[in-house]
């Protein structure tokens, strides 16, 4: 007497069981007599060894099926169609609030693999769907996700026909990504060996003087003497600059625009020429490029309105088709909207005013009257240390002022000792 | 009976074939066209560096001294920036701590502590009121420097990153709007701080990424990155394009850096050498290495005029190499661990080295005989 039928909505249990005494996949059964009964038996060992090979079995379909992800997998295994978006944002999800612990790591850095172009929008939609659950009262928020837990478990697709395009996410790319950086490679312009070479001995040669590491620093290194005289001297903005200071800017135009001083300078060169505007309109396309995201659209009016626009107050001399181009590009203002322009003004001012400075009296008045600090004398007592005083932090001076970059005051200025540790 | 069986297998196996099949071919694209490339690189390299380097000058023995320590972190210093005031510096440790210090007077000025361990980057804003950082938490945050010794710092935090694994390297751009990171996650990006947005992503790296390094070019829009798959990439910031790509390391490369002039970039790497590479000439042209150095470089920096080359060990030295003449000027000692980060100053009157030893050095050159 057993259960050897399978009757309508049989438990799991009941199904098992019924498998187990299956004529071909089953176990091998015997016949137990006993008194009057006959009892279907089976030995323990092949009862285990049964169970073994269906329990592989069904570890093997899970893996398979997806449930549970392998450590080491061949990249040919389970796939995710590109349209499971969904699943990974709420892989993502999961990954963003749980810090300590990496759930489900694996097939989660898999699954960025495979659909990395779509990545940000995936962490963006996570984030935005975490945020958007904050608001909801607690209960309503541990029901939800267990109903989402629930259903990802469930709904996950198993494995259907493998189609090219999922292939190509999963193991192509890389080499697809370096085929194409070849190609580009491929086609590059390149300089001979001697050209470029060279250009390194003159830059060395050109800057020898300027590194304090190479020739020294006058008055001296502040790092040695414990003086700042040299910081103090060549701050931001001084009356009189030092002499290496101003040559420095007639090594390259770059030079002359990341110091502030000759940028004022050149700007006021400029005022005299009546092109000024070229170096605001300059300014104000490095401020769109560097500043923040959300002022983008504000800050590209404004230049329009000041520069581009037919009869602005400031109008800058564009070729027609990179103004067409900006014009174009400004109906959906974006972070590069201006750099054609914006490189057009640039390399018209490095071609024509910068050439023109160096050589205009402003420039050259400036270098004469430039110092040349004296170098100070070694102390007779070398082994007296100078005390060495705080500067106001950089992080002070923008709360008081507008940022304008750190300035370091020299000796005797700052008395307050504005530190919060302890001295050395 | 089994109820389990799946009627796809035999399909799964002739497309696995196929797909293999493919698969083998684009690899064989992939290494055609990189012997390709090579092979066009080499044909327009008529001279070595150190043949035109000749005619330069020779220098001489240089004594450098540690002119500063600082004392103050409780574990392996990872990681340090120089403020552009040219004497404060950020530092980060394994401990979670990232401290602001004045440098020329040894003063602490800000103290950050992490909630996570192995700040493996930091980096100070231009304007000189915030500092990033970030490690093994995967992301990247900004703390705006206040002098106010009642605020607690880490209340201010602005988390802006946010990769997959963890943060190997950060750097503001020329402003305190945009951050640079990259991760262990084989990815750089590009962030906006005030949003926390992802402005651009860069994929091509086959494996972490550990360093990075902006240009100081004058369109200011491209920057390298060197890799565990021994690969420098340099990106085009606006198109998230890599431009050019060089693998000559044989090992993961630590740290890249720019020289001064935006020409080239040197890059440091675990098999014991410094490379320079040329942007123009789209090649590497010098290898910094001796037989008798056999750790890795763990982080490479140019002085001012770009003459010398800075590189700090694993074997807790620091090698000063003649970046023309290919030739080693001179050995520092100090440290008694290994030299984990360099940095010269933005003013190149001294450079600063972190170390596992828990402590900074800033040296100066004190006589050039």
């Amino acid at each position: 007497m057993t259960i050897n039928t399978l009757a309508k909505g049989g438990s799991v249990f009941i199904i098992l069981i019924v498998a187990m005494q299956d004529p071909d996949m089953g176990m091998k059964m015997r016949n137990q007599r006993l008194l009057i009964t006959v009892i279907p038996m089976v030995k323990g060992v092949e009862f285990l060894l049964w169970f073994l090979t269906e329990a592989l079995h069904v570890g093997d379909m899970l893996v398979r099926y997806g449930y549970i992800y392998p450590l080491k997998e061949p990249r040919s295994y389970t796939r995710w169609p590109a349209s499971e978006l969904d699943y990974a944002i709420y892989l993502a999800k999961k990954n963003i609030r749980k810090q300590g612990e990496r759930w489900n790591m694996k097939g989660y850095s898999l699954l960025h693999k495979r659909i990395n172009h779509t990545w940000d929008f995936v962490v963006m939609q996570a984030r935005e769907q975490l945020r958007a659950s904050k608001q909801r009262r607690k209960a309503d928020r541990i029901v939800l996700e267990c109903q989402e837990q629930a259903y990802w478990l469930i709904n996950r697709p198993p494995v259907r026909s493998l189609s090219s395009l999922l292939c190509v996410h999963l193991c192509f790319r890389p080499f697809c990504l370096q085929i194409e950086t070849s190609k580009r490679a491929l086609g590059r312009n390149r300089v001979k060996s001697s050209i470029c070479l060279e250009s390194f001995t003159k830059y060395s040669e050109q800057y020898q003087n300027h590194d304090p590491i190479m020739q020294g620093c006058l008055p001296s290194n502040p790092w040695i003497s414990d003086d700042t005289a040299h910081w103090t001297m060549n701050s931001e903005m001084v009356p009189v600059p030092t002499r290496l200071r101003v040559e420095r800017w007639s090594f390259s135009f770059m030079e002359l625009l990341n110091d502030v001083m000759g940028r004022k300078e050149f700007m006021t060169y400029l005022e005299k020429e009546f092109s000024a505007e070229n170096l605001c309109f300059w300014q104000a396309c490095e401020d769109i490029r560097h500043g923040e995201s959300s002022k983008i659209i504000e800050k590209v009016e404004e230049v329009y309105k000041n520069f581009l626009a037919p009869g602005a107050a400031r109008w800058v001399n564009i070729d027609s088709k990179t103004m067409d181009k900006t014009l174009e590009g400004i109906k959906h203002p974006h972070r590069f909207v201006m750099d054609d322009a914006q490189m057009h003004i640039y390399f018209l001012m490095k071609k024509d005013s910068y050439p023109r400075y160096l050589k205009s009296e402003l420039y050259k008045n400036m270098l004469a009257k430039a110092i040349v600090p004296q170098e100070t004398k070694k102390s007779v007592f070398p082994f007296m240390r100078r005390q060495r005083h705080a500067s106001p932090s950089p992080a002070q001076a923008a709360s008081q002022t507008p940022p304008e970059g750190g300035r370091a005051k020299g000796a005797g200025q700052a008395g307050t000792n504005s530190a919060a540790g302890s001295n050395a | 009976m089994n109820p389990f069986i799946s009627p796809l297998i035999p399909e799964m196996a002739t497309q696995e074939v196929q797909l293999n099949e493919t698969l083998a071919h684009l690899k064989t694209e992939s290494e055609t066209l990189k012997s390709k490339l090579e092979e066009e690189r080499a044909k327009l390299h008529d001279v070595e560096l150190h043949q035109v380097a000749e005619k330069v000058e020779g220098l001489g023995q240089f004594v450098m001294k540690t002119r500063r320590t600082l004392k103050g972190h409780g574990n392996k210093v990872l990681c340090m920036d120089w403020c552009k005031d040219k004497r404060r510096i950020v530092s980060s440790s394994q401990d979670g701590k990232v401290i602001v210090w004045d440098a020329f007077t040894t003063n602490k000025e800000h103290a950050v502590t992490m909630p996570c361990t192995w700040v493996m980057a930091c980096a100070y804003a231009p304007s000189g009121c915030a500092v990033a950082c970030g490690g093994l938490d995967n992301k990247c945050s900004v703390y705006p420097l206040s002098l106010d010794k009642n605020e607690n710092l880490a209340a201010k935090k602005k988390s802006v990153a946010m990769h997959t694994n963890y943060l190997s390297a950060c750097s503001f751009t020329n402003s305190d709007m945009q951050i640079l990171t990259s991760s262990g996650d084989g990815t750089c990006a590009l962030w906006d701080v005030e949003s926390g947005q992802l402005l651009q992503s860069f994929h091509g790296h086959a494996a972490d990424v550990l360093c990075l390094d902006l240009a100081p070019s004058e369109t200011g829009n491209t920057f390298v990155s060197g890799g565990c798959d021994k690969k420098a990439n340099v990106w085009d910031m606006r198109s998230g394009q890599c431009i050019q790509s060089f693998e000559t390391h044989e090992s993961d490369i630590n740290s890249v850096r720019y020289y001064p002039s935006g020409d080239a970039f040197a890059s440091g790497s675990d098999d014991a050498t410094c490379r320079l590479y040329d942007l123009r000439a789209d090649r590497e042209v010098a290898i910094y290495s001796k037989e008798s150095i056999i750790f890795g470089v763990s982080s490479v920096d140019f002085s001012l005029s770009g003459r010398l080359l800075f590189g700090g060990y694993n074997d807790y030295t620091i090698n000063v190499w003649d970046v023309l003449k290919g030739t080693r000027v001179s050995i520092l000692f100090g440290h008694e661990n290994r030299v984990s980060t360099l940095r010269v100053s933005p003013d190149g009157t001294a450079f600063c080295t972190g170390s596992w030893d828990h402590t900074l050095r800033v040296r100066a050159i004190c006589s050039l005989i």
